[in-house]
């Protein structure tokens, strides 16, 4: 007790189960007042649940919350507010048609006469956006705004809760360096008020450069906490996986050949049935991996399916391997050899219901081996997917087992097993080690590596800057469906691109990096 | 000519009546996230119901029960959808189902008929002075049943309701986006099952306005799709009150349309065609021929919190 009376949050013992696993295993957990506190671990290893706890969206099944040295029930979120805790989560929780103000005040509305007071409402967000410097346009639609302020929105509508502890979940994945930056001065600005913040993360550069302290969980157990000037970035990297990690891809230098995929003036629509493509153009050679950067939004999401057939081009040209293709047909294009890792591997990667063996022959199920005739060749299909789980590393019980009961990491094997067979001269991956862990990064880094020198031709698609900086030959930068411009990785700085990602021609920034 | 206009706008009005106020029952269960198909089944239940209260009791009495009984049908829907999470359109067609086979039964073991009830007391017409001595306007607003004035009110209620209020709000927040609702503590399941339960109310006061309002008596499944078609109104409507009220306005002129000329003899249309008009309008409507109708985000996904 004596402990803790400079304590915004002390958590004892947390622990919270699901069917199958424990997410939390008695687990402690500090939050100092006025501090900016890392939570670090790799995906999927409860640092979330945590949170969640603490904020009331799940509830602990065994443990004590303290909040200022009170004992609180966190039963709902409601609890964890009226004590001062608001959570800005990873996926924001905005609702897209409703303004900027609605959102804001949603649950804790100003009335008059029963009826909300839209002016006090818009006002009290102008009030609390000024004094924070968190710069809103209280009328504006949330589906309008630019990521950036959606969640800056997400901020304001803890504040105006009255939080005085604030849970940032990953908040710097959908931004740019020069947004995060500015993110960063928000927490700081935030904490000079007064303000505890949680910053939850797995990516340890920021760590060191954001946080006072950082505790670390993995598989659901805490690590330690320690302060972050105590420790280097290998030995948080050694904590969070619990081995040595090489944080390098160790890779030759590239031998390019002849271009494979030639893309010019590509225009595509997006769901919403506006221009998403805007005059797209760049080439992808044999034995080099283009890296496509750029912010979630600008297009990539629709390149991707353009260029597997997935999505209709309003106009442009492809060539694959000197050939213009002028109908993408998903088929034809994979007969003729692209293979395509999709960004999100639950919807369009596997049939999670299916059996490993099952989604192993998807798109190829109707050719010989695995058919002949009318029927499925079950033996043959079993035999072919134990060796490719023995190959590709497939940590599973066997083959029959359905892919959605496998960790993330090796469904995206499963994914790679099934597209690097068939032996494909255009390997497209969108986005390929999004959520998974650290293991199975390294290894689908090394053998999308492994792919290029073996003279396959790569476009990486990633929303992780460090991914396509580690990863790429050529980094094109993709802004508004519009390609800014080609790098040499050599060329490749990440405030360079970072510029380039928020839309700044190549010119300026090139200026601006010789001033510097 | 003009007298002929006068029967056209009223009886549009009056075969609006029930689509508008279903439709806006609809709306609210939509709106909260749940699909609600059950209205058609519910308005059948009111109707009977209503029936029966006037029998044996008085026209109000029936029109009260009409609506307690499809709160609480309403209520079995959300139980089943929103608290079992089961398939709302399997829940729905249920209740359609057991809804004609109920009422068709207890018509036969009350009443001993298996196609229609006894003649009973309907709720007769309010007059409202000033406006009946107006030329057409009058004729049109001036005397009709009760139901048309409540449904027109209920209109102007429940766009206040919905966008005026913190309730309307939170409503739509959980129809669009439960997680950030309940993110921010709203009660997501008790807002749909209250969503749910009203359009309960205003279904089974839809059914009420079919047997104790248009007609004095109930016919075996009178409700004969306006259940359906005051879904189709909603969509028409684009989930909004005066939208759906005009969807349904439209619908009911067709249905007006196709009365008169048969009353007044004209044939160069044949009647199945005005009779299709609203089916045909509301496939335009739904495929986005006529202006593309965006249904609210989370509608038809019942809500799991404890999802990682």
């Amino acid at each position: 007790m004596a402990s803790g009376n400079n304590l915004a949050v002390e958590m004892k013992g947390i622990t919270k189960r699901f069917p199958g696993v424990i997410a939390n295993d008695r687990v402690d957990f500090e939050l100092e007042k006025g501090e900016i506190h890392a939570l670090l671990g790799e995906n999927g290893a409860g640092k979330t649940t945590l949170m969640n706890c603490l904020y009331g969206f799940l509830n602990a099944d065994e443990g004590e919350i303290f909040i200022n040295n009170k004992k609180v029930e966190v039963t709902d979120p409601n609890v964890a507010i009226n004590h001062g805790i608001g959570m800005v989560h990873q996926h924001f929780m905005l609702v897209p048609p409703f303004t900027v103000t609605e959102n804001i005040v949603l649950g804790k509305e100003p009335t008059e006469n029963n009826m909300i007071d839209y002016k006090t409402a818009n006002q009290n967000v102008r009030d609390i956006s000024k004094q924070y410097g968190l710069n809103v346009e209280p009328t504006a639609k949330v589906q309008d705004i630019s990521v950036g302020m959606q969640q800056r929105v997400e901020i304001l509508k803890a504040l105006y809760r009255g939080a005085d502890i604030l849970i940032l979940d990953e908040p710097t994945a959908v931004l740019t360096p020069q947004e995060v930056e500015e993110l960063v001065k928000i927490m700081e600005s935030l904490t000079d008020e007064g303000k505890s913040i949680i910053f939850i993360t797995h990516k340890l550069k920021e760590v060191q450069s954001i946080a006072d302290r950082v505790t670390v969980i993995r598989s659901g157990k805490l690590i330690d906490t320690v302060k972050t000037d105590t420790v280097t970035t290998n030995e948080l990297a050694n904590m969070m996986v619990g081995r040595e990690v090489i944080l390098e891809v160790e890779k030759e230098e590239a031998n390019p050949g002849e271009v494979v995929l030639e893309v010019e003036d590509l225009y595509a629509k997006n769901d919403r049935d506006l221009m998403a493509l805007n005059g797209t153009s760049f080439s992808v050679k044999r034995g080099e991996i283009l890296g496509i950067a750029g912010v979630d939004g600008n297009g990539q999401t629709e390149l991707t399916e353009v260029l597997t057939g997935l999505r209709k081009k309003e106009k442009g040209t492809i060539k694959f391997k000197g050939r213009e293709i002028t109908k993408p047909q998903t088929k034809r294009l994979f007969e003729e050899g692209i293979s395509h890792i999709p960004e999100d591997r639950q919807k369009r990667g596997l049939i999670m219901e299916f059996k490993l063996y099952e989604n192993l022959i998807l798109g190829r199920h109707d050719r010989k081996p695995y058919a002949s005739g009318l029927n499925l060749n079950n033996k043959k299909i079993k035999e072919e997917a134990r060796r490719l789980i023995k190959e590709y590393d497939i940590r599973t019980p066997s083959e029959t087992v359905q892919a959605k009961s496998l960790s993330g990491g090796n469904q995206q094997k499963l994914i790679i097993a099934r597209e690097f067979d068939r032996k494909p001269d255009l390997l497209i991956a969108a986005q390929p080690t999004r959520g998974i862990d650290v293991g199975a990064i390294e290894y689908i880094h090394n053998s999308l590596i492994g792919q290029r020198d073996n003279n396959k031709a790569i476009l990486l698609i990633s929303l992780e800057l460090d991914e396509i900086l580690s990863l790429s030959d050529r980094v094109a930068v993709i802004y508004e469906g519009k390609i800014v411009d080609i790098l040499d990785i050599e060329d490749a700085t990440e405030e360079k691109l970072g510029l380039m990602m928020a839309g700044a021609e190549s010119e300026e920034v090139k200026g601006g990096g010789q001033v510097g | 000519m003009l007298a002929n206009l006068t029967a056209l706008l009223s009886t549009t009005l009056r075969m609006a009546t029930p689509l508008i106020l279903a439709a806006l029952g609809g709306m609210f269960s939509e709106r909260s996230g749940v699909i609600n198909i059950a209205l058609e089944g519910i308005m059948l239940i009111g109707a009977f119901t209503a029936m029966a209260g006037s029998y044996f009791f008085s026209p109000w009495i029936g029109v009260l029960a009409a609506v307690i009984v499809g709160m609480i049908i309403a209520a079995a829907h959300a139980l089943v959808s929103i608290s079992f999470r089961a398939d709302q359109i399997v829940s729905g067609t249920a209740i359609n189902i057991f809804a004609a086979g109920i009422t068709g039964f207890l018509l036969r073991l009350i009443f001993g008929d298996a196609g229609q009830s006894p003649s009973v007391q309907d709720v007769g017409t309010w007059k409202i002075p000033f406006i009946k001595d107006i030329p057409v306007i009058g004729g049109v607003f001036g005397e009709q049943i009760p139901f048309v004035y409540i449904a027109l009110i209920m209109v102007g209620v429940s766009y206040w309701i919905l966008f005026k209020t913190p309730f309307g709000l939170r409503i739509r927040s959980v129809g669009e986006h439960p997680a950030a609702a309940d993110s921010v503590g709203i009660n997501v399941i008790g807002m749909r099952y209250i969503a749910v339960i009203m359009s309960g109310f205003f279904a089974g006061l839809a059914g009420a306005s079919l047997s104790v309002g248009l007609l004095d008596l109930f016919v075996k499944n009178m409700s004969s799709g306006r259940g359906f078609i005051a879904l189709a109104a909603m969509i028409f409507g684009r989930w909004t009150p005066q939208g759906a009220m005009l969807a349904a306005l439209l619908f009911g002129f067709a249905d007006a349309l196709q009365m008169l000329a048969q009353t007044i003899g004209l044939t160069f249309v044949p009647r199945q065609f005005l009779l299709m008009a609203p089916y045909i309008l509301t496939i335009l409507a739904l495929t986005g021929v006529i202006g593309r109708s965006t249904p609210p985000a989370a509608d038809g996904d019942p809500y799991i919190k404890e999802e990682v």
